[in-house]
């Protein structure tokens, strides 16, 4: 005899349950989690090493990479003089929570006050698998095109924070500004944006206070 | 390729259920997918394939209940399906919209014997 047993069980929950472990880890060290997500060549890595440089000097950093797009980000990162690790992510579209468990031991938590995470690059898959950090920032870039809010719902809707990179481009493209940022509006109302160039460091004053906000305001919380 | 995890996902989902209902052998799986979950169903099918080997729920039957994308309209309330790239209201033109269905992927239920 067969007979149908009801589950309606989320599939993501194994994940979002390890994510749950790894964000009460990151509670209880008191370190503050970043995860950088975005498209390839979108300008990952160089936001996160100039948010490293401004950073470095006020907190203890430390930072890991899963991008494939080049083995050398890890590098880059390093070169900052704060540890660095690159995840293996055997060839995988995305981080998963699994692996950044597997990567937390390598880093000596106690001792890191923000600890940034750089995504592989991709606007599908990261968006389903949470990693337990306290926020997600979007890296967008003018010649991605305006209409990525729109096909990319999911990975808009995901993310505490969106940079639209490359803005030293808008002249040579036809990115209409207003309709990008009403599509964002559409799927994430209020979202914190901050257009910016990490070729040219405009901008980056709003997101580097934005972002120390956010940082202080869990270091005394977690310290209280 | 991102399939995998959650494959591995839905036979733990699947093996603990069943083992609860005292299950001897389960024989499907109905699962639902939303259009905009990016979940490919001849993936799920083939890493299940090779992952339920050795299990109660070797060999059982996956059903895909696809779930279309469903956009409202703020600014006129209008809902309407995802139609291509097409995202902007059909009515009013508007692109203030979300998406209200189209992003679950679940396991509704098994089938146990
Ligand atoms: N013009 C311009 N190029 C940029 C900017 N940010 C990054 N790039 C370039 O874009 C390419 C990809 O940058 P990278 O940081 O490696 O992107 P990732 O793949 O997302 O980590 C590199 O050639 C960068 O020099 C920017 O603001 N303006
Ligand atoms: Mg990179
Ligand atoms: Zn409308």
């Amino acid at each position: 005899m067969t007979r149908k047993v009801p589950v309606v069980e989320n599939i993501f929950k194994a994940n979002d349950q390890l994510a749950q472990a790894n964000r009460n880890l990151l509670d209880q060290t008191r370190t503050f989690a970043i995860n950088f997500m975005a498209s390839p060549g979108a300008g990952k890595t160089s936001v996160i090493l100039r948010t490293i440089e401004a950073l470095k000097d006020k907190y203890r950093l430390a930072g890991i990479d899963g991008d494939l797009a080049s083995t050398l980000d890890a590098d880059r990162i390093a070169a900052t003089g704060i540890p660095a690790v690159q995840i293996n992510t055997g060839g995988t579209c995305h981080l998963d929570a699994v692996m950044v468990q597997n990567a937390l031991p390598k880093i000596d938590l106690p001792n890191i006050d923000v600890f940034i995470i750089e995504n592989v690059g991709n606007l599908i898959c990261p968006a389903n698998f949470a990693l337990g950090v306290h926020i997600n920032v979007l890296v967008a870039s003018v010649p991605e095109g305006d209409d990525k809010p729109y096909k990319y719902p999911t990975m808009y809707r995901g993310v505490q924070a969106l940079l639209l990179n490359k803005v030293d481009l808008l002249p040579y493209f036809d990115f209409d500004l207003d309709y990008f940022r009403k599509g964002v509006e559409a799927l994430n109302p209020g979202l914190a944006f901050f257009p910016v160039s990490a070729k040219t460091g405009e901008g980056f004053g709003e997101w580097f206070a934005w972002l120390q906000g956010q940082i202080d305001a869990f270091l005394q919380t977690a310290n209280g | 390729m991102h399939e995998l995890p959650f494959v591995e996902s839905i036979l733990k989902i699947t093996l603990e259920h069943a083992e609860k209902a005292g299950a001897q052998r389960v024989v499907a799986l109905d699962l639902v997918i939303g259009q905009m979950s990016s979940i490919v169903d001849d993936s799920v099918q083939f890493y299940w394939g090779i992952l339920s080997k050795g299990t109660i729920a070797e060999g059982a039957e996956l059903r895909f209940q696809r779930i279309p994308a469903v956009y409202r309209c703020w600014d006129c309330g209008h809902t309407y399906p995802l139609d291509g790239q097409h995202l902007a209201c059909p009515k009013c033109g508007s692109v203030r919209v979300q998406l209200i269905q189209g992003d679950e992927f679940r396991l509704e239920s098994i089938d146990i014997e």
